[in-house]
């Protein structure tokens, strides 16, 4: 961290240590992490491999589900963001992205969706299309 | 496509890739004279450097440092070399459509015409505005905290040379080949690869990839230093007003750029992958273009003003002998306006075709975010309400933003209905509106800002009667450039319109381009002041504290040490240098050695690299691309094992630094 200039130097307790010395977590803390990562990533894996008797939007539902748990066990665990870390700072950021990405991810899927409604929807350009095609061969 | 018959035919070699002598544009009599003046001020400028020897000065001190203070000098610099750039393709602009009425031609061709709007709009928004916020935030925040310099030095050294990279891609495409003839935002499907073939849109990809690294970096630099390096004892409800818009908006560019990124990533694998994302046909979209770009455009507009809120902030607070009135709403209005900015794009484009429910959801947050805005400019009246206010040139420039910003926000809260914007969709009135708003809003506070701080940077006041003509110049100018576009605009006149049948029309266009010219004399009074100023600087030297104001960056000399502060600062509550002014501060002499980064050349090489690796991309001189990709890389990793970074600078020299402060 030469990077950082003289006020680092002066003064590192209030810059480096985030609170109680756990920034790299207890072995305990990984390991509760490593199971949960595990399960998270079995249960979907069985419900695919073993072909379990379900809608197909059901299990695509559980499986994103399953995921967005997935991200929250890897940043808590693994990168360790809760209240303490860098004075609460990774937490807020943490959240910040989350709401950024809910609005840019739900408000698109609602836009577009939107847009596809009142304009040409897809299946009718295709069909458009189609009709083009046998048209054009029709003639030639 | 007519454009088309005058671009040289597609070739391709595997040494030059596309290019041939055929795309340079020897052709072209406006850009030989162009090339020539540049080339010719170039060899003059680069004699007398060589003549005085300042090659070596300029390298060690400017293109190497990594002082704070020195790379945000270099950005206003870019900023206003940009600036004259960006003004003579304005003015080519009005004078085109000054003349180009009732079936006239003018003089400028379609397809020059159409290079000539889209290098303003990308050049002004990137290249001008961008450089100047960053620059004013990159000299005077660190001096607000009482920091030594930012968190990463190198990374704000290497964050400016990419950005010039950006600027120097832009200005090559005037010279080699062409510029793209899309518009600012290049939408698809025009900007794809069936439409917009040549290089012209390679050049704009590859210099907003280049530019935007630059900017993302430099973002996650300042909240750093923000948050990690104030003074002891400062709390964030401590910090100045101009501090906290500047976190609000450098944490806007680290979560709004990765959106351009990627955006352009996906257009850029359409153009040389034949990629279908926003194609027409095979499941492709533009319309996804269109709202992933605006999800990055509207939240950049408020990147440029936010930090201008901030300059006009510490300005009304100084000039007027007060605290800022409300300093606690000001912030939350910040941060109200930071989270808001992203829920406001799709105005951008209501006429696309969304349904009335998005429309209106859409119309009414951009109407709320008028609200907190609105608190910041009753907070500037409040503060000048029964304050002793001095009109010196900063707060002229103040007072100048408070008017015209005002009129342009309620234009854009007009435009915010969204049967209103149906019939103004695309008029020169929307034109009107963001020029009104960005002038009168980005380019007043940034003159606000270059001429209240300026004696901070350089020892001494700018020249008053000069500061005043580039004032009216830029007033008076933009109301006579920008009101006729309104009116015509209300009339239902189209942006970019290389010709037009009415000749109605042509009054307006011609007081139009008067203003153009008004605003010329402002922008070349700006220039003379400078120059008046720094020959006369002797006489306009001023001390530390020339405008009795409030923050830290006044504590320290003019200009400041390399250092910026001899000592840490303990700071208790608001406004520290003012309370420190009160109990007769006065610094220790008991001096200690002083930890600083050392300057490096690895960011001017990387940037230098990349801008090869850009030219490569955008010829598709392959092999050039692959040698200039990895040479980035291993820079890279080369300069990790750099462990000569810092030094130390003695005592004695800090005491002999800080003598001379005392005696000036």
């Amino acid at each position: 961290m030469s990077e950082h200039t003289s006020r680092t130097a002066q003064a590192p307790a209030a810059d480096h240590s985030p609170v109680g010395g756990h920034s790299h977590g207890t072995m305990g803390q990984l390991m509760i992490g490593f199971g949960l990562a595990a399960i998270l990533t079995i249960i979907p894996f069985y419900l695919v491999m073993a072909e379990v008797d379900m809608g197909r939007t059901t299990l695509i539902g559980i499986i994103m589900g399953l995921g967005a748990v997935q991200i929250i066990v890897h940043l808590v665990f693994f990168l360790h963001v809760n209240r303490g870390a860098e004075e609460g700072w990774t937490l807020s950021a943490s959240v910040f992205s989350v709401i950024i990405l809910g609005i840019v991810l739900a408000g698109s899927l609602w836009v577009m969706h939107n847009m596809n409604e009142n304009m040409m929807p897809m299946h009718e350009m295709d069909r458009h299309i189609e009709q083009m095609k046998s048209l054009r061969s029709q003639q030639g | 496509m007519a454009s088309e018959a005058n671009s040289p035919a597609e070739t391709f070699s595997p040494i030059f890739g596309r290019l041939t002598l055929d795309w340079i544009p020897y052709h072209e009599p406006i850009l030989i004279g162009t090339f020539a003046g540049i080339a010719l001020g170039g060899l003059i400028l680069m004699t007398l450097m060589t003549y005085f020897r300042l090659w070596g000065p300029l390298w060690s001190n400017w293109v190497t440092s990594v002082d704070h203070k020195k790379i945000g000098i270099m950005y206003m610099v870019l900023g206003f070399v940009m600036m004259v750039r960006g003004f003579a393709d304005a003015l080519m602009m009005r004078a085109q459509q000054a003349m180009a009425a009732g079936g006239a031609e003018g003089y400028l061709p379609p397809h020059h015409y159409d290079q000539v709007f889209t290098a303003h709009g990308v050049i002004m928004i990137f290249f001008v505005a961008m450089p100047f916020v960053t620059g004013v935030m990159n000299y005077v925040m660190p001096l607000q905290i009482g920091a030594r310099d930012v968190a990463f030095p190198f990374l704000n050294n290497f964050s400016f040379w990419m950005t010039v990279a950006g600027a120097l891609l832009v200005n090559v495409s005037l010279f080699v080949g062409e510029f793209a003839r899309v518009g600012w935002l290049a939408f698809p499907p025009l900007s794809g690869a069936s439409y917009s073939t040549g290089p012209g849109m390679d050049y704009y990809l590859w210099a907003l990839q280049i530019a935007g690294v630059g900017t993302t970096l430099s973002g996650i630099n300042l909240i750093a230093t923000i948050l990690k390096m104030r003074a002891p004892g400062m709390k964030l409800f401590d910090m100045p007003i101009f501090t906290w818009t500047a976190l609000v908006t450098n944490v806007l560019i680290v979560a709004a750029f990765p959106v351009l990124t990627a955006t352009l990533a996906l257009l850029t694998l359409d153009r040389y992958l034949g990629f279908h994302f926003f194609t027409n046909d095979f499941g492709g979209n533009a319309m996804m273009y269109i709202n992933l770009i605006w999800i990055w455009g509207h939240p950049e507009v408020y990147i440029l003003i936010i930090p201008c809120f901030g300059i006009i902030s510490e300005i009304v607070s100084t000039f007027s002998g007060k605290p800022i009135f409300g300093y606690r709403t000001m912030v939350w209005a910040t941060a109200c306006i930071m989270v808001l900015s992203f829920v406001v794009w799709l105005h951008h484009f209501f006429t696309m075709g969304s349904g009335a429910s998005v429309n209106t959801f859409f119309g009414i947050t951009t109407m709320i975010i008028a609200v907190p805005t609105g608190v910041k400019i009753f907070n500037w009246l409040f503060t000048m309400y029964k304050g002793r206010v001095r009109f010196e040139l900063p707060m002229l420039w103040a007072v100048g933003f408070l008017v015209t910003f005002t009129i342009g926000g309620m234009t854009g809260v007009m435009l915010a209905i969204p049967p209103v914007d149906f019939q103004l969709h695309n008029t020169l009135f929307l034109i009107a509106h963001f020029h009104n708003v960005i002038i009168g809003g980005v380019v007043f506070a940034i003159y606000a800002g270059v001429v209240y701080w300026w004696p901070k940077a350089f020892g001494f006041k700018l020249n008053e009667t000069w500061g005043r003509r580039a004032f009216w110049g830029w007033f008076i100018g933009f109301y006579v450039a920008f009101m006729p576009l309104y009116a015509l605009g209300l009339m239902g006149v189209t942006r970019r319109m290389n010709s037009y049948p009415d000749a109605g029309w042509q009054p307006y266009f011609i007081v139009a381009a008067i203003g153009a010219v008004i605003i010329l004399l402002g922008i070349l009074s700006t220039f003379v002041c400078f120059y008046v100023s720094i020959r006369d600087r002797k006489a306009l030297a001023v001390g530390n504290d020339p405008w009795d104001a409030r923050t830290l960056e006044w504590a320290t000399q003019s200009p400041p040490a390399p250092y910026n502060f001899p000592h840490d600062i303990e700071v208790v509550g608001r406004e520290a240098f003012w309370r420190m002014k009160r109990h007769g501060f006065a610094w220790s002499t008991d001096y200690a050695p002083i930890h600083m980064p050392k300057g490096t050349a690895t960011g001017v090489i990387l940037s230098a690299v990349a801008f090869v690796f850009g030219f490569a991309m955008v010829w598709y001189v392959w092999w050039l691309a692959a040698l200039t990709f990895v040479a980035m890389i291993a820079i890279g990793i080369g300069h990790t094992f750099n462990y000569n970074r810092d030094y130390d600078i003695p005592v004695d020299e800090v005491r002999r630094t800080e003598a001379k402060g005392a005696l000036a």
